[in-house]
C-alpha cells in the first residue's frame, strides 16, 4: 500500500491504521445542477476513461439512459420534472453517482480487508480484487450507489478517477463537461465556488438555493449546488447518514461484545470443569437401592 | 503391471475355515456392554453429526465475515470469495437437516410439570448436587435448548435468505437487508452460546458423548439421568 500513488487513510475491515504520515489536500467534485444541460458527456467520458461499456438498455419513456447506475455505468444523469411553487414546471437534472463520503457507510459495512479504501485526499475507492461480493456495501451506503457485476459478482462505483487524480489530472467527467457544471479542486475551493454561485442564484430569484454537503456522513467529496434547495426534489436524502442499524452491526461495541461472548462461554466451561468435574453415574459407588 | 505374468503362482490355500454360523443375536465388536440401552438411533446420530459439521463450517465462515480479527479463517476455505459463496448454501443444507431432525423430536420435548422442578434444581445440579428426577427422554435444560435452537435456526435461515446475494438480496429493500444482517448476527451469537452449553454439557455428563457417537448408554447412566425414560423402555424388556 505504501507504494501506491495515493496514501490510504482508511481501509475496510482493518483494525490497525494504514500508513498515515502524509496528509493530502482533500479534493472534491462540485456538481452545479443549475448549469447542467443534461448532455451526458460526463457519462460518455466516464465510460471511455474507465473502459467500461454497458449493455444497450431499454427506453423507459424518459431521458434517463441508462435507467439506473450499473456495474458499468458509474454515473447517470437523472431527469425529474417537478412543479415548483412560483417557478412552474422545472426540469431537474441530477448527475448521480458516488458522493465519496468522509464517513463512508460502504467502508464501514465491508467485511473484506482492503476491498474498500479511503485515500488521504478523501476519495473512496473499491478494490475489486479484494471484494468477496457479499453485498454489504449496498447495505451500508446511504445513497444506494454500489452495483454488482453480473458475471464477476464484484462491487463497482465511481472512483472519482482516483488514477487520474493521483497524477494531477482532473476526473474524466470534469474534463469533458461543456457548461462548467462540473468543477474539481480542493474541497475548500469547491465550497467557495459553490457559495459564490449561491449568491448568483439568489440574485436571480432562486431564494432557496443551497449547497448539498451532508454533514451526517461527515461531508462529502462530491458537492452539489441545488438551485431549489430541498434535496428531496433531487431525490437525495435530506438527512443523509449511515443507518443506525449498520452502525450497530459494525460497531466496535458489537464486535467486542461478540468476541467476549465467545470467550466467556469457553472460560465458563473451563472453570466449571475445574470446580465440579464430570458427572459420571458409572464411576460413582452404587447407592443402596441399586 | 508387467510383472503380473512373471509371478509364481502359489498353490491355493487350504479351504478356508467355514465362518461360524450366525447366532440369532448380533454381538457388538465394540465395548458396548450386553445390557446397554439404545438411546440414539443410527439415523439420529448421522443426522446430528451432519448438522454439527455444517454448523462448524457456518460458524467459522460467519465469524470471518463478522470480525476482521478472524478473517484469516477464510484461508481454510481456499479464498474469501468462495467462503462467502459457500456460507449460504451450507446454511440452507444445515436448516433442512436441522428441521428434519427436529421434526422427529418435538413430541419428546414438550414441557411437563417435572421440568419446573428440574429447572428450580438446575443450579444445584450444575454445582455438583444430584439431578432432579427427569420424566422424559430429555431434561428441561435439553428441552429449553431444543426450542431455542428452533427459533434461532429459523431466524438465521430467514434473515440469511434475505441477504443472499446474488439470488435474493437484490429483490429486498435496503432497510429489510439492514434489519436482517443485525438480527442474523445477534441470533448467531445466541446460537453460539447455546451450542457452547450443548457441547460442554455433553462432555460434562460422561457417557453422553458416547451416546451420540455409538448410540448406547449404560443402564446406570439411563437410570441416573433419565429415570422416567429408563423405566418406560425397560418395561417392555422380558423379565430376567
Amino acid at each position: 500500500m505504501a507504494l501506491e500513488s495515493l496514501d490510504i487513510r482508511r481501509r475496510s475491515a482493518s483494525q490497525t491504521s494504514p500508513p498515515d504520515v502524509r496528509k493530502h489536500t482533500e479534493v472534491a467534485k462540485l456538481i452545479d445542477i443549475s448549469r447542467c444541460i443534461g448532455c451526458k458527456a460526463c457519462q460518455v467520458a466516464c465510460m471511455e476513461w474507465n473502459d467500461v461499456r454497458d449493455d444497450v438498455g431499454v427506453l423507459d419513456g424518459t431521458y434517463n439512459n441508462p435507467i439506473d447506475l450499473t456495474d458499468r455505468s458509474w454515473t447517470v444523469m437523472r431527469f425529474y420534472e417537478e412543479e415548483i411553487a412560483d417557478k412552474g414546471l422545472q426540469w431537474l437534472i441530477v448527475k448521480d453517482g458516488c458522493l465519496h463520503c468522509a464517513d463512508p457507510g460502504c467502508l464501514k459495512a465491508c467485511p473484506a480487508p482492503g476491498a474498500i479504501v479511503q485515500y488521504s485526499n478523501g476519495i473512496v475507492d473499491f478494490k475489486q480484487d479484494n471484494c468477496i461480493g457479499c453485498g454489504y456495501c449496498q447495505t451500508g451506503c446511504p445513497f444506494n450507489i454500489p452495483r454488482y457485476g453480473v458475471t464477476d459478482g464484484k462491487a463497482y462505483k465511481c472512483t472519482l478517477c482516483s488514477d487520474r487524480v493521483a497524477v494531477g489530472l482532473e476526473p474524466a467527467c470534469i474534463k469533458t463537461c461543456p457548461t462548467q457544471a462540473l468543477s474539481f479542486g480542493t474541497k475548500e475551493d469547491m465550497i467557495d465556488i459553490a457559495n459564490a454561485r449561491l449568491v448568483d442564484l439568489k440574485e436571480r430569484g432562486f431564494d432557496k438555493a443551497a449547497v448539498y454537503d451532508p454533514s451526517g456522513v461527515g461531508g462529502t467529496h462530491v458537492v452539489y449546488v441545488m438551485p431549489h434547495g430541498d434535496p428531496a426534489l433531487y431525490r437525495m436524502p435530506r438527512e443523509a447518514s449511515i443507518s443506525p442499524l449498520v452502525g450497530l452491526w459494525r460497531s466496535g461495541f458489537a464486535r467486542t461484545l461478540g468476541v467476549l461472548t465467545m470467550v466467556s462461554v469457553v472460560v465458563a466451561g473451563f472453570f466449571h470443569w475445574m470446580k465440579v468435574g464430570p458427572v459420571d453415574p458409572d464411576a460413582r459407588p452404587p447407592r443402596e437401592e441399586e | 503391471m508387467s510383472n503380473e505374468t512373471q509371478r509364481t503362482i502359489t498353490p491355493a490355500p487350504p479351504a478356508a475355515v467355514p465362518p461360524p454360523a450366525r447366532g440369532p443375536r448380533h454381538e457388538f465388536a465394540t465395548t458396548r456392554p450386553p445390557d446397554a440401552v439404545q438411546r440414539y438411533s443410527t439415523g439420529e446420530r448421522l443426522t446430528h453429526w451432519a448438522v454439527a459439521l455444517a454448523y462448524v463450517v457456518l460458524f467459522l465462515s460467519g465469524l470471518a465475515m463478522f470480525h476482521p480479527f478472524f478473517y484469516w479463517v477464510a484461508a481454510l476455505f481456499g479464498t474469501p470469495t468462495f467462503m462467502r459463496i459457500l456460507h449460504p448454501f451450507i446454511g440452507v443444507a444445515f436448516s433442512v437437516l436441522f428441521f428434519a431432525y427436529a421434526a422427529r423430536l418435538w413430541r419428546e420435548n414438550l414441557l411437563d410439570p417435572a421440568d419446573r422442578r428440574w429447572l428450580r434444581n438446575m443450579f444445584a445440579y450444575i454445582n455438583g448436587r444430584d439431578e432432579a428426577r427427569v420424566e422424559g427422554k430429555y431434561n428441561a435444560g435439553q428441552k429449553a435448548m431444543y426450542w431455542s435452537m428452533i427459533v434461532m435456526v429459523l431466524g438465521l435461515l430467514v434473515t440469511g435468505l434475505l441477504v443472499w446475494r446474488p439470488y435474493i438480496a437484490p429483490a429486498i429493500p435496503l432497510l429489510g437487508r439492514r434489519v436482517a444482517v443485525v438480527i442474523h448476527v445477534i441470533f448467531a451469537f445466541i446460537m453460539f452460546v447455546g451450542i457452547g452449553i450443548h457441547i460442554y454439557a455433553a462432555v460434562w455428563t460422561r457417557g453422553s458423548m458416547r451416546a451420540m457417537t455409538q448410540g448406547w448408554v449404560s443402564r446406570r447412566w439411563a437410570r441416573y439421568h433419565h429415570p422416567g425414560w429408563y423405566e418406560k423402555i425397560t418395561r417392555k424388556e422380558p423379565v430376567r
